[in-house]
């Protein structure tokens, strides 16, 4: 078997699970795990910019939140029905990543994490001050009867597993087929050496530029999809929280891999889960697993699976 | 015919001039080395060249057109091939991939595996086509930098050092190469190694303090008196 | 209450956000200046600072002069003992790599944040001021008699609050003299200079990268102290302190200490007039952007000259 039979035979194979689990896990998990699979999506999103490019972003929150009121917002006060609406909050998401990252490209390193991490800020505080639309951190809830897409009513958990698992497909093969073509190529070589990358003819800023829109782009289909599929925007979507978060879940699974996104957000989805039964701190997982992972375990489950067994993986 | 020429070129680091007025022509199809002691300016007149440092004043012109003002990569895309003189390869690719990034950006798709496969050879480094670049050997590597540059069958090929850390016979293999390479491409060489100098060159610039010192054959160099006192004898 | 009287009262409530301000982001800038590392936990070093004043004064009991005074030294030694622990335990193993440290900062401020909420709770408590005379302040009108001076109603501070801006200036005096003056400051400043030099002329860089960290973090806690009677304590409130402290550094010129003063009078003075005017949410957003910006278009700072 080639390596190229074994990545796809290996991804195709995870779908597959996911398609299965549909029909094979009780009620609270199946709701997680749809749930799980439109975060996951986020974190692939997130993947792109910060595991491929290597460019730490403090403030994708923004991108997830352009998606999601770009949604609910065009649902709420502008009577979309969810197809348009899902369109306008993916729109969204590529107008804000482009012109963050036409401001924020002109920096690097932590100066960049900075800028990111204060646009976004802005954003969540702009989402608080429009509260009259938006009702700030109490959120709203987007109705049940608004939430028909082409006759399928995405409130039923069966049909809103399927939806989250048709994004997360496309998330996952798309980013595969990225980081596999020469354009992804180029991206892990800017991440490696920019300057080298400069000096063999590649324009490095346009190609920063197009990946930090197209992870801003299934950010914010992730965050338009989780909106539609749970019936509620909310600010704290928009904090620096929901930033943290995909760092957490890529930095966990493996950044710079493709299945570590989904990895590091069922692992975390389940601690955070099961630690809050427990106390009301459950962000202090959160920040042991950070810290943790710093010291320990740069590279990540995936990647350490990756630098010990599986040389292949992608 | 003139390749490339600069035109009162100057660099100027802080009130430190690293290289001052400096006009240079580079004939068409011309082996050209460029020598000097340390801190002559070598390194940074190329830089300029390739778009790497921006000049403080005067004129960088490529094929009779004026290139001071275009960012790098367009240089690159001119035909302008720049290798680094510390190694730069990316180190968590594999061999293949480091060429095929340089390769892909002037080959037509079809092209970019043959062409890889057949400059990784040219170079000696078939056998290691699929290592990690950062797993071979510094001379490996320096060998993987050269074949980075020239794969993209550039007009014009900089070789910054390009013998540094090879061993003998890796010397030998690097002098056959360029003059295979000479027959298609003009070859901008900064060098320290005589005996390459001498072999490869059918001229020789001397930079010293910015300014040209001396320039005219090999063997008219090599008997210069004013080189021989301000870097033969102190190299 | 006329506007006069009004601005004079927000500026004289401005100075006393400015002298908090000030402490607090002089210590995120000497560990950014020295160690060229950026700590996000900052704001919780701060917040710790006020809970820790909170326990130290609540068992004490007695006159509230003991418990504060005794916080006013405890907190920020604790708060500066905990921040050297968490240097070596955790930002000298990853060798101080900038982006590393930024994560295991974010990871650090979690970690703070959430076990102050299991041991100290939710609540918001008071710690009370040692002393907290009201004064009232003159307002002056042109009336028929030429100059007059009256007594506004509600325009009036308190002896608590000039008195912390007086600590905090003769605070800050003290760690001037501390960097221009000392020994200290000496090894901090070479350190700042030149890492690899000042390693090769024998100095202990690893520890002073420690002993700085600390002290960062002492002066975030002594801030939190000085303001704990005026503003509660509460596990939360290190947010706004560390956002504050950002745009001050970054508007100051990162590192440099007359630009992180300069700029802490500046900001902590006009949010206080500006919040007369704009609501406080549209002033953060504002701050944000502006920091943000200087950051994409003028990286040295407004202030500062050199590049960053």
């Amino acid at each position: 078997m080639t390596n190229g039979q074994r990545i796809i035979g290996l991804h195709l194979g995870l779908l597959v699970v996911l398609f299965a689990l549909q029909f094979l896990l009780p009620a609270y998990h199946h709701g997680n795990m749809a749930r799980i699979m439109v975060l996951a999506s986020y974190a692939i999103g997130y993947n792109i910019l910060f595991g491929y490019t290597g460019l730490l972003s403090l403030g994708h929150a923004l991108f997830f939140a352009a998606g999601m009121y770009g949604l609910s917002l065009t649902i709420q006060h502008a009577g979309f029905t969810p197809a348009p609406a899902l369109l306008a909050g993916v729109i969204a998401g590529i107008m804000v990543s482009a012109g963050l990252a036409f401001l924020a490209l002109r920096t690097t390193g932590v100066a960049f994490m900075i800028v990111t991490l204060m646009f976004a800020q802005a954003g969540y505080l702009t989402i608080l001050y429009f509260a009259e639309y938006t009702r700030g951190d109490e959120g709203f809830v987007i109705q049940a009867g608004q939430r028909l897409l082409w006759g399928i009513d995405l409130s039923d958990p069966t049909n809103r597993y399927f939806a989250a698992f048709t994004l997360f497909a496309l998330c996952l093969l798309a980013s595969l087929a990225l980081v596999r073509s020469p354009f992804g190529r180029t991206l892990v070589a800017i991440r490696e050496n920019e300057e080298r990358v400069t000096m063999l003819g590649y324009n490095t800023f346009a190609h920063k530029l197009a990946a930090m829109v197209i992870s801003g782009t299934l950010s914010a289909a992730a965050g338009a999809t989780y909106g539609l599929l749970f019936g509620y925007a909310g600010a704290s979507f928009a904090s620096v929280q929901y930033s943290i978060f995909p760092l957490l879940w890529v930095l966990l699974g493996g950044a710079g891999t493709v299945l570590g996104p989904f990895i590091g957000t069922l692992f975390m989805f389940y601690l955070i889960d099961l630690s809050s039964g427990i106390t009301t701190a459950y962000m202090l997982i959160a920040g042991v697993t950070l810290v943790l992972l710093t010291l320990f375990a740069p590279q990540g489950l995936i990647g350490e699976l990756r630098r010990r067994v599986w040389r292949w993986l992608p | 015919m003139t390749l490339l020429s600069t035109r009162s070129l100057s660099k100027h680091f802080d009130g430190l001039s690293a290289v001052s007025n400096l006009d240079f022509d580079l004939p068409k199809g011309q082996v050209r080395a460029l020598i000097g002691p340390n801190g002559a300016g070598k390194t940074t007149l190329v830089s300029m060249i390739c778009g790497r440092l921006a000049p403080s004043s005067g004129k960088v012109i490529f094929e009779g057109r004026d290139i001071t003002h275009l960012p790098a990569h367009k240089r690159v895309c001119l035909g302008i091939a720049y290798t680094f003189q510390i190694t730069s390869v990316f180190p968590r690719l594999t061999a293949r991939e480091n060429v095929a990034l340089a390769a892909r950006r002037h080959l037509p798709k079809a092209k970019v595996q043959p062409a890889v496969e057949d400059a990784l050879k040219r170079v000696g480094l078939q056998d290691r086509i699929d290592e990690d670049a950062g797993n071979l050997s510094y001379g490996h590597q320096r060998l993987l930098e050269t074949a980075m540059g020239f794969v993209q069958q550039p007009r014009l090929l900089i070789l910054d050092e390009p013998t540094q850390g090879l061993a003998d016979n890796e010397i030998d293999n690097f002098k056959a190469l360029i003059n295979d390479l000479r027959k298609t491409t003009t070859i901008l060489l900064i060098e320290h190694n005589m005996s390459v100098v001498m072999e490869l060159a059918d001229r020789v610039t001397v930079l010293n303090f910015g300014e040209t010192l001396a320039e005219g054959t090999p063997q008219e160099i090599h008997e210069n008196a004013t080189v021989q006192a301000a870097y033969l004898g102190t190299g | 209450m006329e506007l006069g009287p009004y601005i004079l009262l927000a500026s004289l409530e401005g100075a006393v956000s400015a002298a908090v301000l000030a402490l607090t982001a002089v210590g995120l800038s000497l560990v950014f200046g020295v160690m060229r590392v950026v700590n996000i936990a900052h704001g919780e070093f701060f917040m710790l600072g006020a809970v820790i004043a909170w326990f130290v004064a609540q068992s004490l009991g007695g006159h509230p002069a003991i418990g504060f005074t005794a916080a006013l030294i405890v907190a920020p030694l604790l708060v500066g003992a905990i921040a050297v622990v968490a240097d070596l335990a955790i930002l000298k193993r990853i060798a101080y790599d900038p982006e590393r440290t930024i994560v295991a900062t974010i990871g650090l401020l979690y970690i703070i944040q959430q076990v102050t909420l299991m041991t100290y709770g939710p609540e918001a408590r008071p710690v009370e001021a040692p002393f907290n005379q009201r004064i009232a302040l003159p307002w002056f009108e042109f009336g028929d008699n030429g100059l007059e001076f009256y007594y506004p109603w509600g325009l009036s501070t308190t002896s608590y609050k000039l008195a912390v801006i007086a600590a905090a200036a003769t605070v800050l005096a003290g760690v001037w003299l501390l960097m221009t003056r000392s020994r200290a400051g000496l090894l901090m400043r070479a350190t700042q200079a030149d890492r690899d030099m000042a390693l090769a002329f024998g100095i202990p860089v690893e520890r002073v990268y420690a002993l700085v960290f600390g002290f960062g973090a002492a002066l975030a806690a002594l801030g939190a102290v000085l303001v704990v009677p005026i503003q509660q304590a509460h596990y939360l409130m290190g947010a706004d302190p560390l956002l504050l402290s950002f745009i001050v550094v970054i508007i100051g010129g990162l590192g440099s200490l007359p630009g992180t003063l300069v700029a802490a009078i500046l900001i902590g003075l006009s949010d206080g007039i500006i919040s007369v005017f704009f609501s406080p949410t549209l002033a953060k957003i504002l701050a944000t952007l502006l920091v943000g910006l200087v950051l994409v278009f003028r990286p040295q700072g407004l202030f500062g000259t050199r590049a960053a």
